[in-house]
């Protein structure tokens, strides 16, 4: 293997992984407040839609990323109006986001662009003609993505925001009769959950410059793996988009190959996952008041 | 009727009735936002499912898959399990059936084939049931994340099957046929169905939802599950296998998700085609959610969630069929959301008449503890 392949596998890997680093960070902030994060692949979906909306009408690619945080923002909400202000079942709501999501975006889809399958060519990162690395490391979200989990680690561990959001996770009544609002905590984590997500769906859709239908093709399962194989710890979690990643842009270079056949490789993330529940390589254990209604 | 009586009608069907006032509501303003009048497409929605035999046979057809799929996950949440791995297991019943019709010779008469290909999907379904349950009892996984997991990792392998193990038919997606095996469409007996792909699946669909009614209420094994699902530190203290239940509930709503592919493989296409679950064991949550976790509610809510999916084919020449999509989404939402708030309600209206009245148990068991 040369130098150029393994940096084109570098350059791949990197890419596959930012959506998984934006969801998964999502994905870890709710889960540490206790809320179960079905929904990640809904704000990833709706996110790229905001986006591609965003990007067609304001005309440039920062304006496609306002309406697709603001798209998953608003996802987030109605996930916390369901789980936190009703205490929906949170695994049923997820559910129900992420059904919807798909029906919405596939019916303003329509409304919007007459098509029911991809928009129109839209403003995006990284400028016409400029192929491969040049517009990939020109992406701002590029370095976002790489930047969040760490960050994300610092906040959840090292402030007083991240305290909380750990002590309604672990042991709400105590964190409520400590005078922490346990409910507006929660709130704040899964607005900002989906909005997180939501930059995972921006990063496909204005790099691909189009909104395709149902084009996370479950990315929001693979984070929501991360986050378990990464034991719901924001720098293992970052870690583990990148081994996915890294393995799925190892399958896309020996593809031709037919070394080994590519549905085997889609598996990893889910068997990891399993073998990491399954407690065989450290046990993942979730935060003690995760999905907990009340 | 007894207030205990009259409370649990209420908890059940308040929430729905609040749903679909909602997704009344989300509907109209989705018609408008398409120029559309609202009452035109409903009525257009009603004509084209119920209005006519055809609408009707597609909804029967639709709503013997959802009642699998919505038994098994309610089967599950019985026994506090949440399955979301119907869709999987949906689907490899439904290759498993494929596969025993492809190996049986086709001289075997249908009377024999038609019951090995049934008992082969349910062992399908039951396989990809076993996994999750196995890792909740053994290691004490939790069965949401590995249904999930499972979800991908067996729709991948099907996948994998079809195309490098050489099932498919060049060129497609699906197996050789499997004439011997077909169960008879409805239309063969009531030609009123005819070219509806209404089958007599449906009957097995039905017995299904007995069976299941009897095993939860009526014996030993269903009143462990339940009692499991409801608090399962009491049931361990009252010499129930807590772990042991727990295995074999969801190896049961496997194999009853697993004999729901038999509808599309046997009694319509006549093949399996990969892909052909298009979410509808996922749906079953839905149909399992509104139909109470009761297997008649669960026939009555799969008939309801077939005529909006049959329904948006109707009304696609006004408005985009993917509204109904928003509107199951928008459906399951509310009734989770007015599930705990009906309740909340319930228990805040003074009781003066009944002031012993103990709570009714949920129907549907807190399941996620973490």
């Amino acid at each position: 293997m040369g130098d150029a392949m393994l940096g084109v596998i570098f350059l791949q890997t990197l890419r596959i992984a930012v959506p998984y680093l934006f969801a998964a960070s999502g994905g870890v902030l709710a889960e540490r407040a206790g809320v179960v994060s079905l929904a990640l692949e809904g704000f990833m979906l709706g996110g790229a839609f905001g986006a591609t909306l965003g990007a067609y009408y304001g005309g440039s690619a920062w304006a496609g990323l306002a309406a697709g945080v603001a798209a998953g923002l608003l996802l987030g909400a109605i996930h916390a109006l369901a789980c936190v202000r009703f205490g929906a079942n949170q695994i049923v709501a997820g559910v129900a986001l992420n059904l919807m999501v798909v029906g919405l975006t596939r019916f303003f889809l329509r409304l919007a662009f007459g098509s029911s399958s991809n928009s129109p060519r839209v403003a995006g990162f990284g400028g016409e003609g400029t192929a491969g690395a040049l517009a990939t490391f020109a992406n701002p979200l590029l370095w976002l993505g790489l930047a969040v989990m760490p960050v994300l680690a610092f906040v959840v561990l090292r402030t007083r925001f991240g305290l909380r959001v750990r002590a309604v996770g672990e042991k709400p009544e105590a964190a409520e009769s400590l005078g922490v609002p346990v409910g507006r905590v929660r709130w704040l984590a899964v607005i900002a959950s989906g909005g997180l997500a939501a930059l995972g769906g921006c990063w496909l859709a204005l790099d691909q410059h189009q909104f395709t239908d149902q084009m996370t093709a479950g990315r929001g399962f693979i984070a929501l793996a991360a986050v378990i194989f990464g034991r719901w710890e924001p720098v293992r979690a970052g870690v583990a988009c990148l081994l996915f990643a890294f393995a799925e842009a190892l399958q896309i270079q020996v593809q031709g190959t037919n070394a080994i056949p590519s549905q085997f490789v889609s598996m990893i993330p889910y068997v990891l996952t399993l073998v990491a529940l399954a407690g065989l390589v450290g046990k993942s254990v979730p935060p003690a008041a995760l999905g907990r209604e009340r | 009727m007894s207030p205990r009586t009259r409370r649990a009608i209420e908890e059940g069907l308040l929430p729905t009735l609040a749903a679909l006032l909602v997704a009344l509501v989300a509907g109209d303003l989705l018609i408008l936002s398409y120029g559309q009048a609202p009452g035109a497409v409903w009525r257009l929605m009603l004509d084209g499912t119920w209005g006519n035999a055809y609408g009707i046979g597609q909804v029967l057809y639709k709503a013997t898959t959802l009642a699998f799929t919505g038994l098994a996950v309610a089967v599950g949440l019985r026994a506090g399990l949440f399955n979301i791995g119907a869709e999987s297991q949906l689907a490899a019943g439904g290759f498993a059936a494929a596969l025993m019709g492809l190996a049986l010779p086709p001289l075997l008469g249908p009377w024999t084939a038609i019951p090995l290909c049934i008992a082969a999907a349910a062992a399908g379904g039951g396989l990809v049931g076993l996994v999750p349950g196995l890792l909740r009892a053994r290691f004490g996984a939790h069965e949401v994340i590995a249904t999930i997991m499972l979800n991908f990792v067996v729709l991948a392998f099907v996948n994998w099957a079809m195309a490098s193990g050489g099932l498919a038919v060049p060129e497609t997606l699906h197996t050789r046929a499997i004439p011997h095996a077909a169960i008879p469409r409805l239309a063969s007996a009531f030609p009123a169905f005819h070219g509806s792909a209404a089958n007599f699946t449906i009957v097995l669909a039905l017995v299904a939802a007995a069976a299941v009614a009897w095993i939860l209420f009526r014996t030993r094994f269903g009143y462990e599950l339940r009692a499991v699902g409801l608090q399962p530190e009491a049931a361990e203290n009252g010499g129930i296998r807590v772990p042991r239940t727990w295995l074999l509930a969801m190896v049961a709503s496997g194999a009853i998700a697993g004999m729901g592919g038999v509808n599309f493989v046997l009694g319509y296409k006549g093949y399996f085609e990969d892909g052909f679950t298009g979410g509808a064991g996922f749906l079953g949550i839905a149909v399992a959610l509104v139909g109470r976790n009761h297997p008649l509610g669960v026939v009555l809510a799969a008939l309801f969630f077939a005529t909006l999916s049959q329904g948006g084919l109707a009304i696609h020449a006004l408005v985009p069929k993917q509204m109904v999509e928003v509107l199951e989404g928008v459906v399951i939402l509310a009734v989770a959301m007015s599930v705990p708030e009906v309740r909340r309600l319930l228990q805040r209206r003074p009781r003066a008449a009944t002031p012993a009245a103990p709570a009714a148990p949920s129907p549907v068991p807190a399941t996620a503890d973490g």
